[in-house]
């Protein structure tokens, strides 16, 4: 019984266990918080390449695209050589700490959210942009405009943003370092825990962070279709 | 007409009628003419009724007109030394995703409107174009006569100067165009110059102060309305007229 | 709209000082996983914390990832098991002082019926080149970790080699070599202290152990504050000194598993 994987997430689960509770309250909080600096960012991003025609857009879209698909080991070793101490950022002293790790995941998340709110808002300009034109608006006022009406798309967008967030191992352990009760988060206790033998308790933590992935895509899902289904 | 607050947008509407001027326009499309050239003058104090059968470049000139697009020859000029206010009324309603209300209050905003005059100019152009039960209804559950309308207040509270129509009936039902013959005689009213294309005779003949026929992408006759309906002068106007009326 | 940003500022904020709490006196010690892994650092942690109210944050890399991190100023502090790689650490002015700490010991792992029979061997070189000569599997970290050395150094001293078929670098850390090799029924080096703790087996068992050349010393490094001023030089060496302190040899020999004395305390 206590080699079922099922069994341990649903005892961990039960138990409420403390450490549990702070591995998994801390990695929520660095991948949301990560997703939402991306958002920040990458949402106009991809709204600017959508509505400007400048020399090179095709280049950055490519480049987007390609990024999307950045490993994330290759993100933590970029982010851990500018973040050391020999490195560029090292004053910031930010290495093996949360905020190094939301940095990581800031840049596997920014290409996600900046090329795939491109390809929306520029799906819908295309349905706006005579209306758009015959109100006499510029471009800048347009991004605003197609940022809001694009929302339950963009909502779509933040949550595989998050999922890539939530679901990568190798950049916040590279930059993280796995440091018990400091930046030990859901995947890299499972690495922990897979390299200890114990697969069990590695699936049963599997298992929970799966669990709270698909409750916050269910939970953002529900809303998005309410007001969709209202907004029409 | 009720005791309707002319906004302050609308100060100049008074002002006489902007004058549209072709000069030897004409628009290709990789090499292929779609219009022109042609060149005319719209004068008067309209409507002007843009008519001809499919094809003939009626929502093009539209486009050109009001500046969505750029013509490949020639000059499109407005009297007067400032371009004249204007708004478009499309075929397809285009709507933003948000409530019937937001949607005029945006159109305010971006044409720079005070903050706290938008809400009531908003409010009273629903009432004027009878939607105000649809307020807060999301602009895009709207039956298509209600969009067309939320269309028409949204030109409204703009108060252009000239309005374009691009056949803005031809999806609804007879009801829906009723309501959108009263809009656009209201804008008329108003003193809105108003620029339409139509392929309903009746229609046509309800509204036009003068006809722009046009076929082929070539205008082929500019006449007051009366006459036009009367005795068309040129040879293709009097077979589209033929080709109507036998059906 | 407005109410949604102001509920997302907040948040934003309060995260910022969840973060901003953790930073107390603490210091950054590199480490290796066979320390982390076996629960020896949540054995003795806690007593040097009560003592001196400094936080120890352990990174548990493999040896060589951990110099690197030592050496680009990341870590406060050094407890690895190279002694000939942390000879050269001091030497290249990297650090400026090490002490032994403690050892435990290799021991050799494989498969129950031991098909290269390292059973009967009489020392460790014998026992390797068993298993050279058997051509039987054998999972190697192959990531330049202390414990791969020493398995470099071991196969050296028997005349070996490693080359073929049989011979699989796995370039990971300890655990997971481990299960590599209970999936694939091959031989493997490892430090006892993981091995103990460690929990999927499957068919694998403990086949040889006991000669001194296994045994795997551990060494603490003080950084140098000419390389590195940035470092909490004085954070570091107090927990240099409590290490090799009574106190800290006896939290060392304290931490059991299963009864097993895992780490033995021999600093001089």
């Amino acid at each position: 019984m206590e080699n079922n994987a099922f069994y341990v997430a649903l005892s961990l689960l039960l138990n409420l266990d403390a450490s549990l509770f702070q591995i998994v309250a801390l990695s929520l909080q660095i991948s949301l918080l990560a997703v939402l600096i991306a958002a920040v960012l990458g949402f106009p991003l991809g709204a600017a390449v959508a509505i400007w025609r400048f020399p090179g857009r095709g280049g950055m879209i490519v480049a987007l695209n390609a990024l999307m698909g950045l490993p994330p080991v290759v993100a933590g070793l970029m982010v851990y050589l500018l973040l050391s101490r020999a490195g560029p950022l090292g004053e910031w002293g930010l290495l093996f700490t949360p905020g190094a790790m939301i940095f990581a995941q800031v840049v596997l998340v920014l290409p996600i959210l900046a090329a795939l709110s491109r390809q929306k808002v520029e799906e819908l300009l295309g349905e706006y942009r005579e209306q758009f034109v015959s109100l006499g608006m510029s471009h800048s006022r347009m991004m605003p405009t197609l940022l809001w009406d694009a929302r339950f798309a963009l909502l779509t967008v933040l949550l595989a943003g998050f999922g890539r967030a939530s679901a990568e191992v190798g950049a916040v352990m590279m930059v993280g370092g796995n440091i018990d009760g400091v930046t030990r988060v859901m995947t890299t206790s499972i690495v922990l825990e897979t390299g200890k033998g114990n697969l069990p308790l590695a699936l049963g933590l599997g298992i929970v962070l799966l669990t709270l992935v698909m409750l916050i895509n269910a939970g953002a899902y529900l809303v998005g279709e309410l007001t969709r289904r209202r907004v029409g | 007409m009720t005791a309707f607050q002319v906004p302050r947008l609308a100060s100049s509407i008074l002002s006489p009628s902007p004058e549209l001027c072709f000069k030897d326009v004409s628009f290709s499309h990789e090499d292929k003419v779609l219009l022109g050239p042609c060149s005319f003058t719209l004068k008067g104090a309209g409507p002007t009724l843009v008519m001809g059968p499919n094809g003939a470049g009626k929502s093009l000139l539209l486009r050109l007109s009001h500046g969505l697009l750029l013509p490949t020859q020639g000059q499109i000029t407005w009297s007067g030394e400032i371009r004249p206010r204007q708004a478009m009324v499309f075929q397809q309603p285009v709507l933003l995703r948000r409530s019937a209300v937001a949607n005029l209050i945006h159109a305010l905003a971006v044409n720079n409107v005070p903050r706290r005059e938008r809400v009531k100019l908003a409010h009273d152009a629903l009432e004027r174009f009878g939607l105000t039960a649809c307020c807060n209804t999301p602009a895009r559950v709207l039956s298509g006569g209600e969009q067309q309308r939320l269309t028409l207040a949204r030109a409204w509270v703009l108060s252009p100067q000239v309005l374009f129509l691009d056949e803005p009936t031809s999806a609804l039902d007879p009801a829906a165009i009723k309501a959108v013959e009263a809009a656009v005689h209201e804008f008329h009213q108003r003193g809105t110059r108003i620029v339409m294309t139509t392929h309903d005779l009746h229609q046509a003949k309800r509204l036009a102060g003068d006809i722009l026929f046009l076929s082929g992408g070539k205008v082929r006759e500019h006449s007051p309305a009366e006459a036009f309906f009367e005795k068309p002068v040129s040879r293709e106007a009097q077979a589209y007229m033929a080709g109507e009326l036998v059906e | 709209m407005k109410k949604t940003l102001n509920l997302l500022l907040a948040g934003v904020a309060s995260m910022g000082l969840a973060f901003a709490a953790c930073a107390e006196d603490y210091i950054t010690l590199a480490s290796t996983t066979s320390t982390e892994n076996s629960g020896l650092f949540a054995s003795i942690l806690p007593k040097f914390e009560d003592t001196t109210g400094i936080q120890v944050r352990v990174v548990a890399v493999g040896t060589g990832q951990a110099f690197e991190i030592a050496r680009r100023g990341d870590a406060d502090s050094l407890l690895v098991h190279d002694t000939a790689g942390e000879k050269r650490f001091v030497e290249n002015g990297f650090a400026t002082e090490r002490a032994d700490v403690m050892y435990n010991d290799f021991v050799l792992i494989g498969p129950a019926n031991d098909p290269a029979n390292i059973r009967q061997a009489q020392s460790a070189e014998e026992a390797f080149a068993a298993i050279a000569k058997a051509e039987a599997p054998f999972a190697s970290r192959g990531d330049d970790s202390g414990t791969n050395r020493a398995e470099l150094r071991h196969w050296k001293n028997a005349g070996v080699d490693p080359d073929g078929d049989w011979y699989r670098e796995l370039g990971s850390g300890m655990g997971p070599t481990l299960n590599t090799a209970a999936a694939m029924d091959a031989y493997v080096m490892s430090d006892r202290a993981t091995w103990v703790a460690f929990g999927n087996r499957q068919n694998l068992t403990l086949l040889f152990e006991g000669d001194k050349v296994l045994f795997n010393q551990y060494g603490s490094l003080l950084m140098s504050e000419e390389k590195h001023p940035h470092l909490k030089h004085d954070l570091a060496q107090q927990w240099h000194n409590w290490l090799i302190s009574e106190d800290g040899q006896q939290a060392i020999a304290d931490f059991k598993v299963d009864g097993q004395q895992l780490f033995f305390p021999n600093a001089k």
